[in-house]
């Protein structure tokens, strides 16, 4: 082990440059760095990394690949287990799935097994796919609702079995929260997300826009109406929740989703789309999940100083620890066991500053983590123009109430099993939908267990 | 793409297009409202539903130029295509679903401010369909911006016209008329509706009360998506925390705090002037600009 070489590092934007603009961060490994990097994998005889995987891609197989320099051997190995490999390259928590299995991580560094599947995803997007094998048309109609990354894994996989499959988008782009909640600096939209939509569409997979199941049809109409033999609804996590505290009304005070909507997904950074934006000249962005530095890195690029409130400490911080190094090293400042309790606006109706508390960590709570408890009589103010709430979200009620016999739980999350099975015959669901707000890789994963179940499912009615 | 099927201009400000969205046309219902993309960097545009026709597959939309992308509504014509229309979103009015013996007692007074009279259209012809009694109020600034008359005669019991500058029917304002109408003509009515400017809303909503009539009111909130993600639509009603976009966009009158709301709505003024000023510069384009509803 002493004689391995270290992780090759990754080529990265300056800070300094990239604080002020909205390309890429990461500019990835090119093929010799890959090369490089993928002979540090040790090829275990039981490899921890796919089964910590959530859709289980083969990992020592691609990276054996990838070392050999046979980069569409890679691509295809990949693409086994995964319809958005550069999506997943970019923004999968590696550190809590296959690289934090790594056994590499025990005494150095894992495997930058994120950075080696970005490399394999962009060379083969750059070089030309290999057409994916699909089986022939077996003459049935699937419907997704949602086309983010559970329903578009899940449309892979069922078009590649033969059925013919409509994906129903309520926005006018493709791609869910990889299109309207990523930012550009992530996870670039042309080059990357519309390139594989790209991908699933060529697979003869259909995406209508504009059509808001729930509203403009029905889960139940396009069961009864429209012929589809079964719906998977993958429709997110896409309600925003506030505090509830005083002043969230004032002007100046945003959802993330909103703000990161009108910047993402409406291009308001950009001076040739009509989209407004406002930041002022100091931010404050209330959370600390990855929509939390999302939305305080967005805000900074706009020019606006920036601080992130956690009632944590850094520890807790649930986003990925590639975020929160890159938000710091941008400059943006991080203040940890603070929660807002009040925020306060001028004469006009405008946010003037936001009143916290301290908070230190008490004992644990029902999901292990130690809880934030108020500092009695610690309360401060800090000046702002506007604050950003990113306290996560929650799924949309809108199908779940316009669907007959589909059961919800007390959270609002569709209730389904393992494979997507819910309360309703002929009716599947998976990702955000169901486990409230999680990762894009989760959602994959669920999307394409169900596509799975209702494969079987449509087989059983024949 | 959604084809513009006809367009017609009301008055020199505010144009009326009927155009091509089939899914929207099968499930859209009075009191609903959708959004529009002018082209493919523009904004997302909410408007109320001016009306629907189910066998054409088409919808009607009536919008006053008063911004960069309300004028590039207005600026696309016939056989043009929006690059997106999507809806119907928000709730029905509430009286949709309720069947004759249920409004059997009702008698409506809607009021409509400028180009707000014309998703009162919709509202009108539906509960006129099932005979219920309507009364309409009209309210513009002057005579030449008065829309929707003639076919709200077609579809309403009476229709009552007023004027800023009394150009037209009864001078004054259409809170005025309300009261004339209540107290001196002695008509009686269950329920108003009032859809137009927030500041026409709001005052419309103090008079109603004034008068114990019940109010349900239109609000024209800021959105981005329209299907409750973002939250820019939110407004106090009756103390608590609603979004317009799902929960709404018709409240009752007496539980809005509409001076939060109008403050809410000027959030981006001073971007919008900017934008109106770049893309004029950018096009030398003369347009004509009237404070109102954005519809």
């Amino acid at each position: 082990m002493a004689n391995r070489i270290p992780r090759v590092p990754v080529r990265e934007q300056d800070p300094k440059v990239r604080a002020t603009n909205f390309e890429e961060v990461c500019y990835g490994y090119d093929g010799n760095e890959a090369m490089l990097e993928a002979t540090r994998c040790l090829h275990c005889k039981n490899p921890r990394c796919v089964s910590a995987c959530p859709v289980n891609v083969s990992i020592p197989e691609f990276i054996a690949a990838v070392a050999a320099g046979n980069f569409a051997d890679a691509a295809s190995v990949i693409a086994r287990d995964s319809s958005l490999p550069a999506v997943c390259g970019r923004v999968c928590p590696q550190e809590t799935q296959c690289e934090g299995s790594c056994v590499l991580g025990v005494k150095s560094e894992p495997v930058a097994i994120g950075k080696l599947e970005r490399f394999v995803a962009d060379w083969s997007m750059k070089n030309g796919k290999k057409d994916v094998e699909k089986a022939p048309s077996n003459g049935h109609k699937v419907a997704i609702v949602g086309s983010g990354p559970s329903g578009l894994a899940c449309a892979t996989d069922l078009a590649r079995l033969g059925y013919d499959v409509t994906i129903f988008e309520a926005l006018h782009k493709a791609g869910g929260v990889l299109e309207y909640g990523i930012p550009e600096f992530r996870l670039p939209k042309e080059r990357v997300v519309a390139a594989e939509i790209g991908e699933v569409r060529k697979l003869g997979v259909k995406i209508e826009t504009d059509v808001v199941v729930g509203r403009t049809v029905t889960v139940d109409s396009l069961l009864d109406k429209e012929g589809f033999s079964a719906v998977f609804i993958g429709s997110g996590a896409g309600l925003p929740r506030f505090m509830n505290i005083p002043g969230e009304n004032l002007n100046g005070v945003f959802s993330a989703n909103e703000f990161l909507t009108r910047n993402n997904l409406m291009k308001a950074y950009r001076h040739d789309y009509l989209t407004p934006v406002y930041t002022g000249r100091k931010v404050v962005v209330v959370g600390g999940g990855n929509v939390a530095m999302d939305a305080a890195r967005t805000a900074l690029r706009l020019g606006a100083e920036t601080t992130i409130v956690y009632r944590r400490t850094e520890n807790e911080l649930p986003a990925r620890r590639e975020e929160v190094h890159h938000a710091k090293e941008e400059g943006i400042e991080f203040r940890m066991l603070t929660n807002p309790v009040e925020i306060l606006g001028d004469e006009k109706g405008w946010v003037r500053g936001i009143r916290c508390i301290r908070m230190e960590l008490g004992e644990p709570d029902e999901s292990g983590r130690r809880s934030p408890v108020p500092v009695p009589g610690s309360e401060f103010e800090i000046e702002t123009d506007s604050v950003i709430m990113a306290l996560g979200t929650s799924p949309n009620p809108l199908i779940a109430r316009t669907t007959s016999g589909l059961e919800t739980n007390r959270r609002g999350c569709i209730v389904a099993d393992d494979n997507g099975v819910t309360s309703r015959p002929g009716v599947f669901a998976g990702g955000d939908a169901v486990t409230g707000a999680a990762t894009v890789i989760l959602a994959m994963g669920a999307g394409r267990k169900a596509a799975a179940a209702i494969d079987s499912y449509i087989r059983g009615q024949e | 793409m959604f084809e513009i099927v006809s367009k017609e201009m009301l008055s020199p400000a505010i144009c009326r297009m009927k155009i091509h969205a089939p899914r929207l046309a099968a499930s859209a219902q009075p009191g609903q409202f959708l959004i529009v993309i002018p082209e493919d960097h523009g904004e997302r545009i909410p408007l109320t539903i001016s009306d629907y026709d189910r066998e054409e597959g088409t919808v009607t939309i009536v919008t006053q130029r008063i911004g960069v992308s309300t004028g590039e509504i207005c600026s696309l014509n016939e056989g043009d295509s929006f690059s997106d229309v999507a809806g119907p979103l928000g709730q029905p009015s509430e009286f949709v679903g309720m069947d004759r013996k249920e409004l059997a007692e009702a008698r409506y007074i809607f009021i409509g401010g400028g180009v707000g009279t014309a998703p009162v259209y919709p509202q009108v012809k539906y509960l006129h369909s099932l005979g219920v009694p309507v009364d309409v109020i009209i309210g513009a600034k002057t005579s030449e911006l008065i829309i929707y008359r003639e076919q709200m005669k077609a579809v309403c019991d009476n229709l009552y016209i007023c004027t800023d500058d009394g150009s037209e029917g009864f001078h004054g304002m259409v809170t005025g008329l309300l009261e004339t109408l209540v107290i001196e003509d002695g008509k009686k009515y269950t329920q108003a509706v009032a859809i137009g400017p927030m500041i026409m809303m709001k005052f419309a909503s103090l008079t109603a009360k004034s008068l114990g009539l019940p109010i349900i009111v239109s609000l024209n909130t800021l959105m981005v998506d329209g299907t409750g993600m973002c939250g820019a639509c939110r407004v106090t009603v009756g103390g608590k925390t609603r979004f317009a976009c799902v929960e709404g966009p018709e409240f009752d009158g007496y539980e809005v705090d509409f001076d939060e709301a109008m403050r809410r709505q000027g959030m981006y003024r001073t971007q919008e002037h900017e934008a109106e000023v770049e893309y004029e510069h950018e096009c030398r384009l003369g347009k004509t600009v009237i404070n109102g509803r954005t519809e």
